[in-house]
């Protein structure tokens, strides 16, 4: 009881503090809060079809989220994801690619699937093999391999997966229809990404909060020293984790590309990766706040996309508010820490 | 400078680490402070120089009573101290080293300091190059660069924590013969230090503390055996039955193990253990058994040599192997290194034995009552006390385990916990495997052990049987006589 | 290559390197005193914003750096004061501010769009800007390009020669000894993170005033921040080295821009990546250099020693660490094993606490630096655990 309520208050309290910082920022470039707040809420719940915006934002988030949580919980910043969806998506690519002259669509979307996530958890597996072998943090480890990807994307596309004649950041030449991830007619999102991301996340439940390898992960995480007392090995089950974290985030690169934009384009990870390691900080490495939390950072994007036309406001003001989010959550939180310490 | 200290008393929650300590230093002597683990040395000189505030008595420098909260005010006041484990800059030079630090004026002139250094090295006789990065010094020579920095700081008392660790014959010498001139110069000295033939050398006078208390104060020439015997407590306690069983087959054994880590390492370490046997390691805190213990449950790889247990030998083998064939390792560090922290009761449960949830709840309710465990099923390991997590973590161990290597087992208990958990321990395992655990207190050590390893510096330097268990013997091994 | 282009290259490099080079530095300040500061993207970018913003409004180039200097710094200590007195981790709050600075410029200077501002000259310095060659390289360049020349050995100096430069240093590595004499560690770590901040901001100022003038979305710097925090590492936390590793990535980057031309199908982003792979292998190389083996086989080999050496740089001892209520802790021998494995660990810096755990050192963080938690520790566990039975007793 006393638990709820104390989260009660902690959410109370960075609401009201977002809510000021960011009343307070719109009062200083002269733009009324309220039109503001209406607007972004207009924009992402206001009709069913912005509502299906707000999911297909929803899905890669929230995947590469839940794939962070895994990562975190034996204690790694798994910074790479921004990498790791592109490259998914690369993988996605060359498969579906493939599949533009064959006959069984369905068969190269299994394909790119597989592909995805297989070449998202090898590049994580590259981070985590320089941070265990190379002794490379995984923050550097993750973030230079995020821009390696971001110049081999380039590449591809300027060079070998060229559109025919010109190339341009306008991205590969598009699939065809059946190559787009399968969706039932009149929906904007398809239903088979929504139930594929509902799985991940009863999965990941399982997983992490009742398996014996979520025990264990968790444990290598919070005292690698005892975990060879018990049989553990934390190098392992580290790499496990950041293989598991690269794979869903691959698994969303596949979608972006074969569900949303069906080609490849730089800006293919639209920073969900890095957005989805705010999401997890802000719920402060619990799972059951995750969906929640990047649901409200899926509707700020896309309710934002309004605030050029309606208000001359840029849309960044979605960052703004994200990322006020976390630093108000790190005060609380940071201050609660302080208080209990004290009491001790 | 003439110090007084009047009924210091420290008190940590419950525990009441001093209890009333009056201690009289005057200028112009080495003063030496000896006690066992946990008598309340270091608490005391925590106090005197200022990192820790006592609950109750005044302390009185050249007969004026003095107050101040933080090191820096003890060193304003010329109370210095020199560090077991040196309190410098690795990657910063000689002179650097020399130069850091707001206890005095600070005076960046590189040309000058040099020259105060050389001075000061010349003087005591040290060699020192102050380009050199302190990194690539010997412990000895650290200290050395500290003991000048003190002197250069005009430190008037000067406290020492036992500077001999981990130095060269020469290095002591040396600083032997610094302490001299420093104590001859009118500066007060106070040594801590486990090594009595250094104290009764060193000290013109000992003060011995035991459980908090003053016990005794003796005055050169020393009587080792008087001081060993102020030291520890020989109180008669109750003996915990002994297993009557010949030893058997051959469980650990070392042969000609090199191996890097603690204090000194691990040299030529050839023993072997077999069943049945309960195996003390005495020695000072670092001699070697932690290392001795990681060795033999294939936590840590020898450089040379090999270790055999259980009927395996260790090379390329690991941990879990190891506990596979029946081993099983309890570290002194429960919350460091022996559990999760975060973790409930009952998670260990599910995370030793492979159980899923609700059979891990159900063996954790019977190992808290059987193991007489103050907590629930789900409380954190963090919130027990001290017994109740060791009692846990005897209970995670294998009922058919046959090799039981225990670091430290009872340290931070109270009596009846250690009695119970030794209890427990010989009746379930002292017939059908080994038993091999390290102590601070030679009590313990003599009361259950069947066959003793004295380690000294990083070597076994007796091998006794139970019929050689003498508490006079094996103190003095400790010490390095 | 004639004169005249080879005059163009080195002119160019100079140019580009300025402002990463004061960027760099600032961090490179920061790092030394123990607080890595993750935030260096966002910050280039807000304060670019603010200075562009401020220089257009007062017309005045010395307010422009003023602010974006206040900007950089007030960021940096947030940083500090989350990190250092907060005791959350400093990578979490710097990547959160990155983030949230980004967008913070891109959203309020918004309105300062494309806007024709106010841009810094070069300046001609009478006479020798008439020798050839480095005439037109060295002296005839933009205010922001002496300035970046100036600090390097100035900031060399501070640090290497001073005695606050020692504080700072003998901060950074172990933060308890410097409390044993006298100096306060936390005091200092926010000062220094301060500074560093500030010279972010000016960094910022100097893309948006200078070398990339004006605002916009994309401002054109994006990555920058990234690059910088890399090259500190490069250039193995020392001045010189970081600003050589400044210019190193500025060559790359108008190599870039002049191959581009020859090859118009890879465009210019591929060689901004370079920076990338070269920080990975540096410090892939850092830790390899630390290990016993490599070093008995490079003793062999003089020539590739002295070489490899000169990458060899090593991180703060205290980077990154939870600065905490640890000062007080008392000074006792570690009886723990292992000490000296923590670098084959973390190469960089120690490995982030779990973030959900109470604050308490890692594994990682044990070794030579475990101070004061034996004795302790073993008081605190013991009473949380009494107090844990009264309360049962008690219900």
């Amino acid at each position: 009881m006393k638990r709820i309520r104390q989260h009660l208050t902690d959410i109370l309290l960075i609401l009201g503090l977002v809510l000021l910082f960011t009343s307070l920022l719109l009062w200083m470039v002269k733009a009324p809060p309220l039109e503001a707040f209406q607007n972004l809420l207009a924009g992402s719940f206001g009709s069913w079809s912005r509502f299906t915006r707000v999911l297909n934002v929803w899905i890669p988030l929230t995947l590469c989220s839940f794939g962070l949580l895994y990562a975190f919980r034996t204690g790694l910043w798994n910074i790479g994801v921004e990498g790791q969806m592109v490259l998914g998506a690369v993988g996605a690519t060359w498969a579906l690619r493939m599949g533009m002259e064959s006959g069984s669509p369905l068969l190269y979307l299994g394909l790119a699937l597989v592909s995805g996530a297989v070449l998202g958890a090898l590049w994580a597996l590259f981070a985590g093999w320089l941070k265990i072998r190379g002794g490379v943090h995984e923050i550097f480890a993750g973030l230079g391999l995020n821009f390696v990807a971001m110049g081999l994307v380039l590449w591809l596309i300027f060079g070998p997966w060229k559109r025919a004649g010109i190339a341009s950041m306008s991205g590969t030449q598009p699939f065809p229809i059946e190559l787009w991830f399968p969706s039932l007619p009149g929906w904007r999102v398809s239903p088979f990404a929504i139930a594929l991301t509902v799985a991940v996340i009863l999965f990941s439940f399982w997983v992490l909060n009742r398996s014996r390898f979520g025990l264990n992960l968790e444990a290598v995480g919070r005292n690698p020293r005892a975990a060879p007392l018990y049989g553990l090995s934390p190098r392992q089950y580290m790499l496990a984790a950041i293989a598991i974290s690269g794979a869903l985030a691959g698994l969303a690169g596949m979608l972006q590309v074969s569900g949303i934009y069906h080609r490849l384009i730089p800006a293919i990870s639209s920073g969900y990766g890095y957005l989805g390691l705010l999401v997890v900080m802000l719920a402060n490495f619990r799972l059951l706040p995750v969906p929640f939390i990047a649901l409200f950072f899926a509707a700020l994007n896309v309710g934002s996309i309004q605030l050029p036309m309606m208000m001359q406001l840029d849309s960044s003001l979605s960052g703004v508010i994200q990322g006020a989010s976390v630093m108000s959550a790190l005060l609380v939180f940071g201050l609660r820490r302080l208080r209990a310490g004290r009491a001790e | 400078m003439h110090i007084e200290l009047q009924q210091i008393h420290k008190r940590f929650g419950k525990v009441e680490a001093l209890k009333g300590i009056d201690l009289k230093v005057s200028g112009g002597t080495i003063h030496g402070l000896v006690g066992e683990n946990g008598a309340g040395k270091s608490t005391l000189m925590k106090i005197l120089t200022g990192y820790l505030s006592s609950s109750g008595g005044r302390i009185l420098l050249d007969g004026e009573a003095v107050k101040y909260g933080t090191p820096a005010e003890a060193a304003g006041l010329g109370i210095g101290m020199l560090y077991q484990e040196p309190q410098d800059f690795p990657p910063l030079s000689v002179l650097e080293n020399f130069m850091v630090g707001r206890d005095s004026h600070p005076d960046g002139n590189r040309a000058r300091q040099r020259k105060r250094l050389q001075g000061l090295a010349e003087k005591a006789r040290f060699e020192l190059d102050p380009d050199t990065p302190v990194e690539k010094l010997t412990i000895g020579e650290r200290q050395q660069l500290e003991l000048l920095r003190l002197l250069g700081r005009n430190a008037r008392v000067l406290i020492l924590d036992e500077p001999t660790t981990g130095i060269s014959e020469r290095q002591k010498e040396r600083l032997f013969q610094a302490l001299y001139q420093m104590r001859d110069q009118g500066r007060t000295i106070l040594l801590i230090s486990h090594k009595l033939d250094e104290v009764s050398s060193l000290c013109d006078r000992v003060t011995i503390l035991r459980q908090g208390r003053v016990v005794g104060e003796e005055e050169a020439p020393f009587h080792i055996s008087r001081l060993l015997e102020l030291m520890f407590d020989q109180s008669h306690q109750e003996p915990v039955p002994r297993p009557d069983s010949r030893p058997g087959r051959a469980i650990l054994d070392f042969d000609r193990v090199v191996a890097r880590g603690e204090r000194n390492g691990l040299h030529q370490c050839s023993v072997t253990l077999r069943q049945g046997e309960v195996v003390g390691l005495a020695g000072l805190s670092g001699s070697g058994q932690g290392l001795f213990l990681r060795l033999a449950a294939a936590l840590q790889r020898p450089l040379e040599g090999e270790v055999h247990s259980l009927g395996h030998s260790h090379r390329g083998r690991k941990h879990s192997a190891f506990r596979r064939a029946g081993g099983t390792f309890l570290p002194a560090d429960r919350l460091e290194e022996g559990l999760i922290p975060g973790f409930t009761i009952q998670d260990h449960f599910a995370l030793a034995r492979g159980l899923p949830a609700h059979k891990a709840r159900e063996t954790a309710v019977e190992a808290i009552d059987r193991f007489n465990i103050h907590g629930q099923p789900e409380s954190p390991v963090d919130a027990l006390s001290g017994g109740n997590q060791q009692r846990l973590q005897l209970s995670l161990i294998p009922e058919d385990a046959r090799l039981i290597l225990l670091e430290e087992p009872t340290r931070g208990l109270d009596v009846s916990s250690g009695e119970w958990i030794w209890h427990h321990l010989l009746e379930r395992y002292g017939t059908t495997g080994a038993i091999v655990f390290s102590s601070a207190e030679l009590e313990e050590i003599l009361a259950v052990a069947t066959r003793v390893l004295v380690f000294f510096d990083g070597r076994v330097v007796r091998d006794l049987g139970s019929d050689q268990l003498d508490y006079q013997h094996i103190a003095s091994a400790m010490t390095g006589n | 290559m004639n004169e005249l282009s080879l005059t163009l290259l080195f002119a160019g490099v100079l140019a580009t390197a300025a402002p990463l080079i004061i960027a760099a530095l600032g961090e490179t300040i920061t790092e030394k005193v123990g607080v890595i500061n993750l935030s260096l993207d966002g910050s280039l970018l807000l304060s670019a914003m603010i200075a562009f913003m401020v220089a257009y409004e007062s017309n005045s180039f010395l307010l422009g750096f003023a602010a974006a200097a206040a900007t950089g710094a007030l960021i940096a200590g947030l940083v500090g004061m989350f990190g250092i007195y907060l005791g959350q981790l400093q990578v979490a709050v710097g990547f959160a501010l990155t983030l949230l600075c980004r967008d913070l410029a891109y959203f309020a200077g918004n309105p300062y769009s494309r806007l024709q501002g106010p841009r810094l000259g070069n300046w001609k310095i009478p006479g020798l800007s008439d020798i050839p060659v480095i005439g037109p390289v060295l002296f005839q360049q933009s205010s922001v390009v002496y300035l970046a020349l100036a600090l390097i050995p100035a900031i060399w100096w501070y640090v290497y020669r001073t005695v606050r430069g020692l504080e700072l240093r003998a901060v950074g590595e172990n933060p308890e000894a410097a409390y044993t004499r006298g100096i306060d560690p936390r005091r200092k770590q926010l000062i220094y993170t301060l500074v560093g901040g500030a010279l972010v901001g000016i960094a910022g100022a100097a893309f948006s005033l200078g070398i990339k003038p004006g605002w916009g979305r994309p401002q054109g710097i994006e990555g920058i921040g990234w690059i910088a925090l890399a090259i500190v590492i490069f250039g193995g936390w020392h001045p010189v080295k970081v600003a050589l590793g400044a210019f190193l990535f500025a060559f790359l980057q108008v190599i870039g821009i002049t191959l581009q031309e020859s090859w118009p199908g890879i465009p210019a982003q591929v060689f901004q990546v370079a920076p990338f792979p070269l920080m990975i292998l540096t410090l892939v190389l850092i830790n390899l250099l630390q290990r016993e083996g490599v070093q008995r086989w490079l003793e062999r080999r003089p020539a590739l020693g002295l070489l490899l050496r000169q990458l060899r740089g090593r991180p703060p001892r205290a980077l990154g660490r939870k600065a905490g209520t640890r000062y007080h802790a008392y000074p006792v021998a570690s009886q723990g094993i292992g000490s000296g494995r923590w670098l084959r660990l973390t190469a960089c810096w120690r490995s982030p606490c779990a973030p959900w755990g109470v604050t308490r050192l890692r594994s990682t963080t044990l070794g030579a630096n475990r101070i004061g938690m034996l004795d302790t520790r073993k008081n605190r566990t013991e009473d949380r655990g009494t107090r844990a039975e009264e309360k049962k007793n008690k219900r």
